[in-house]
């Protein structure tokens, strides 16, 4: 699944670990979502929604 | 730093030094309650039953810390985990099986050891665990 938060992570500046915290997942977790390695549950793709202000949509894309 | 992802990390790291405890504890127990009789008591039978309920006690302990720590980790941790644990698993049942029945029919000579599945188990754990890792690296 395609998404978008390498570039919202890098609009605010937050470096991998700072976004995992803030979702409260691995770092490692992070970077597979952002390498489309490894698609979110739909619990933690709403926290990143709600820590974006931003709908699940604007943040992830089906292929 | 965000106070809940810091909560998060702190509780990752409590469980996983918690199962480090309850997995030493077990080990431990499990050697004193093999080779405690033969070493230390002389196979005194209540010394020797006290040490056995007290290694499944502690081995109790371990597999509730294992569940604690499972529950605790992120989606990606619990899911290399559950397929490490799931290759354990099958690989175990699989060569257990075979193992055993090396025996019935003759091809082997001695008598299948548990703690031959128990290592092989281990090992395959580790294997998934390490696979999994560089899927997802």
């Amino acid at each position: 699944m395609k998404n978008r938060l390498k570039v919202l992570r890098a609009e605010r500046d937050w470096t991998q670990a700072k976004l995992a915290e803030e979702l409260e997942v691995s770092r490692q977790t992070i970077n597979a979502i952002e390498k489309g390695k490894f698609d979110p549950s739909l619990p933690l793709a709403f926290k990143a929604a709600r820590l974006f202000a931003m709908t699940i949509e604007e943040i992830f894309e089906g292929e | 730093m965000n106070e809940s992802g810091n909560n998060w990390s702190e509780a990752s790291a409590s469980s996983r030094s918690s199962v480090h405890k309850w997995t030493t504890g077990w080990v431990v127990s499990c050697g004193l309650a093999a080779f405690g009789p033969r070493v230390f008591w002389d196979y005194e039978p209540l010394i020797s039953i006290a040490f056995v309920l007290l290694s499944l006690g502690v081995g109790a302990g371990m597999v509730l810390a294992n569940g604690r720590h499972l529950r605790q980790m992120d989606e990606l941790q619990r899911q290399i985990f559950l397929d490490a644990g799931a290759l354990s698993l099958g690989v175990g049942m699989v060569v257990g099986c075979t193992y055993e029945i090396l025996e019935d029919i003759h091809l082997i000579t001695f008598e299948p050891e548990i703690s031959h599945l128990v290592i092989l188990m281990c090992l395959s754990f580790l294997i998934g665990l390490v696979n999994g890792n560089r899927k997802y690296q």
